[in-house]
């Protein structure tokens, strides 16, 4: 009896050094993988997991001491998500931030890192992309990383189908348009079902209308206000698109026009420059081009709508800022931002970046040289209600048919004027 | 003992958010940062100045048509769907079963298929062009016409069969004695529907009533998979649930949160919850009648 109590004891001496042993070891492959530092990297882009992963991937090479867990976010959610997890004091190290009023509600709550301190170089940016992301007292709080360009796409081949050239006037456009319409094509694949497509419109057609840059700075100066007649004008040109909308086009929405883009079965597009690299992937034959709104006359210059998109920010919080700034100058280097031209067809910001084998960002910088600020989106929307908020449901009621240019302009200016000083003199 | 667990969910997941909206609801904010007490500063905004009354008044409107045209259709079709459930028709078992399947059902699948049909080149519109009625077709969700009832009829036919069941078993309820009475007194069909069964199961129908309104002021999930947060077209089907998450939490388009706004908002909607069920519960207590 003795004999075997001694025999249990000392096989359960034996099993507790062993699990000892085999907890120091897994502890020591633990301590080994704890000195490997973590990052945690959330973006509002499941669309383009892949292209981060293998971005990531490149990063761990050159850095083996740090790894990145990429987390994915729906867009629509994506704001929501990340403004709780950063309240909560949690939230990831490294993330992609929206520009403007987006970035300015995360940085006023002290939720982001200043980067400058980190990144110096990154005053080479262009000063309309930092722009995206300096606050009103001067601070930047990401690294700007891609721009967008409003513009129409045309199917290549449909246009040679019917011996079309591209539209040099606003007539041309419409006449254009119209023999696609008469041959039985949906000449423009825009729908207004989704607010924010409207808003897209306008930042099309707009500003060869309104009159880029010269409206755009006296309306954020308070010089003018949306009333201003030359704003109506461009509301009414959206309104003379209509016949060429698609069939029931407010309920097409946002996914149903990309189809019939992607399908060829609509041979306009009216959207933004990030369209192209999912256009490409949906359809490697699609065969498309661009252009911007042409003017009334052919001496008037064609405008386009520019706005930076995102910028890279580092969470304020974080215990790992050193390798987050390590992470961030990696995302916003050439070699990224190469990859993101080439792979992704995205116009980038960062100075040294060559765009050189993209005929397609070549052209979109091109188009730029008639840049303006994507007016809402640079301008108004950082209070509620934002001025895109306003135009886009005032926006559909006018393409409905539901109210006219001017009530659109003027309920902008009335929802506008409840918040913004200059407005309010 | 026993309900404490019980007790804990509901505190921490019903009284403490409650009576945190209240908290905040008094504060002015500026984006996720507390700031001063402003008292009533808040429920003054909403309801005294552009744009915030319009847009509440527009959603509160909206949320009045969910209630009636739930309590139109779907629960006037769940009682007469219990009653003939009960009364045991050929194929109960099998209708009973259809007419539940939806409520099993995900809210966002719902929505998201539906969203699906009602496309312009939707199954609905196919549908109307097979039959030729070609001249119906409509861009449902895009015409702010319709796009509030299509969204209400979608969630009537995914949810007729909670009420159906609700009133089939408290029809199943009402005792025999009291039918077989009526039918010997000679009383018809409507008859014994109407003067027998339906004040016997008023503790039935006011549950689902209060169900409704709770329901139709919490409206959120198939406004947002079938329209988006904005409540599109032009604002058309916004509702204050909506309209509360826009406010609150802020979105890419609607702009900065205004937490203080949206706290106001959602203690309106607790508010108009609690008084409107407390008097659906005190009217229909007076109606009720021992069998």
């Amino acid at each position: 009896m003795k004999k075997r109590m001694v025999l249990v004891v000392s096989l359960i001496l034996v099993c507790s050094l062993a699990g000892l042993f085999a907890n120091g070891t897994a502890e020591a492959g633990q301590s080994a993988k704890v000195s490997k530092t973590e990052l945690q990297f959330w973006t509002w882009r499941p669309e383009d997991v892949e292209f981060y992963d293998s971005v990531i991937k490149d990063f761990e090479k050159a850095n083996p001491d740090i790894t990145v867990v990429q987390n994915a976010i729906k867009n629509t959610e994506y704001n929501t998500v990340l403004s709780a997890s950063l309240s909560g004091g949690s939230g990831p190290d490294v993330f992609q931030a929206r520009a403007y009023g987006g970035l300015f509600t995360l940085s006023d709550s002290g939720f982001l890192e200043p980067i400058e301190k980190w990144m110096p170089e990154v005053k080479k940016f262009p000063a309309a992309a930092l722009s995206s992301a300096t606050d009103s007292n001067g601070v930047l709080w990401g690294v700007p990383s891609v721009g967008q360009t409003m513009l129409v796409y045309y199917n290549v081949d449909t246009y040679k189908k019917y011996n079309l050239q591209v539209p040099k006037t606003w007539d041309e456009f419409l006449h254009n348009c119209k023999v696609l319409k008469d041959n039985g094509e949906t000449a423009i694949a825009n729908g207004t079902k989704d607010g924010w497509t409207v808003e897209t419109l306008l930042g099309v057609v707009g500003p060869t209308f309104y009159g880029g840059n010269d409206f755009y700075n006296d309306v954020v100066a308070g010089k003018t206000n949306f009333q201003d007649p030359r704003f109506i004008a461009a509301i009414e040109k959206l309104g003379e698109l209509k016949p060429y909308l698609p069939n029931m086009y407010t309920g097409v929405s946002y996914t149903d026009m990309q189809a019939s883009f992607i399908a060829g079965t609509a041979t306009h597009f009216l959207g933004g420059s990030y369209e192209a690299g999912y256009f490409t992937a949906q359809n490697p034959d699609l065969h498309y081009d661009i252009f911007a709104v042409p003017g009334l006359k052919t001496t008037d210059p064609a405008r386009v709508s520019v706005y930076a998109d995102m910028s890279w920010a580092i969470n304020a919080k974080s215990a790992k800022k050193e390798a987050a700034v390590k992470f961030v100058k990696y995302l916003s280097s050439v070699e990224v931002a190469n990859r993101l031209i080439n792979e992704m067809k995205m116009v980038c910001w960062t100075p040294g970046s060559d765009a050189s084998k993209s005929p397609f960002i070549q052209k979109v910088l091109q188009l730029q040289s008639e840049g303006t600020p994507y007016v809402f989106l640079a301008g108004f929307r950082f209070k509620q209600p934002t001025g895109s908020q306003l135009f886009q449901a005032n926006g559909q009621g006018y393409m409905a048919g539901q109210m006219s240019a001017a009530d659109v302009a003027a309920n902008v200016q009335k929802g506008i004027a409840t918040y913004y000083a200059p407005f309010q003199k | 003992m026993f309900i404490l667990p019980g007790l804990a969910v509901v505190l921490v997941f019903i009284v403490a958010p409650l009576f945190m909206s209240m908290f905040n609801s008094l504060f002015s904010w500026n984006q996720l940062i507390r700031g001063s007490f402003v008292g009533f500063g808040n429920f003054k905004r909403l309801f005294s100045g552009y744009p915030y009354r319009d847009m509440f008044t527009n959603a509160l409107k909206n949320n009045v048509t969910w209630f009636l045209m739930t309590m139109l259709i779907q629960n006037t079709l769940g009682l007469f769907f219990g009653y003939f459930l009960s009364r045991k028709v050929p194929g109960h078992a099998f209708f009973q079963r259809v007419i539940f399947l939806p409520v099993l059902f995900s809210i966002v699948a719902v929505g998201y298929l539906w969203g699906l049909y009602l496309r312009p080149n939707g199954l609905l519109n196919a549908f109307l062009a097979l039959i030729g009625k070609k001249s119906w077709q409509q861009p449902w969700l895009g015409d702010a016409r319709f796009a509030t009832p299509a969204i209400i009829l979608v969630n009537i036919w995914r949810w007729v069969g909670f009420p159906s069941l609700v009133f089939m078993s408290a029809v199943d309820n009402v005792s025999s004695e009291c039918l077989e009475s009526a039918y010997l007194d000679g009383a018809g069909e409507w008859t014994v529907f109407s003067k027998v069964v339906v004040p016997l199961i008023i503790p039935s129908i006011t549950i689902i009533t209060v169900l409704t309104i709770i329901g139709s002021l919490n409206v959120f999930e198939q406004i947002y998979t079938m329209a988006g947060l904005d409540g599109s077209p032009n604002f058309a089907t916004d509702t204050i649930g909506t309209l509360f998450y826009r406010t609150a939490f802020g979105s890419v388009d609607a702009g900065s949160p205004e937490i203080g706004i949206g706290s106001a908002i959602s203690v309106i909607i607790y508010l108009l919850t609690f008084v409107f069920s407390l008097l659906t519960v005190s009217g229909n207590k007076k109606k009720e009648v021992e069998a």
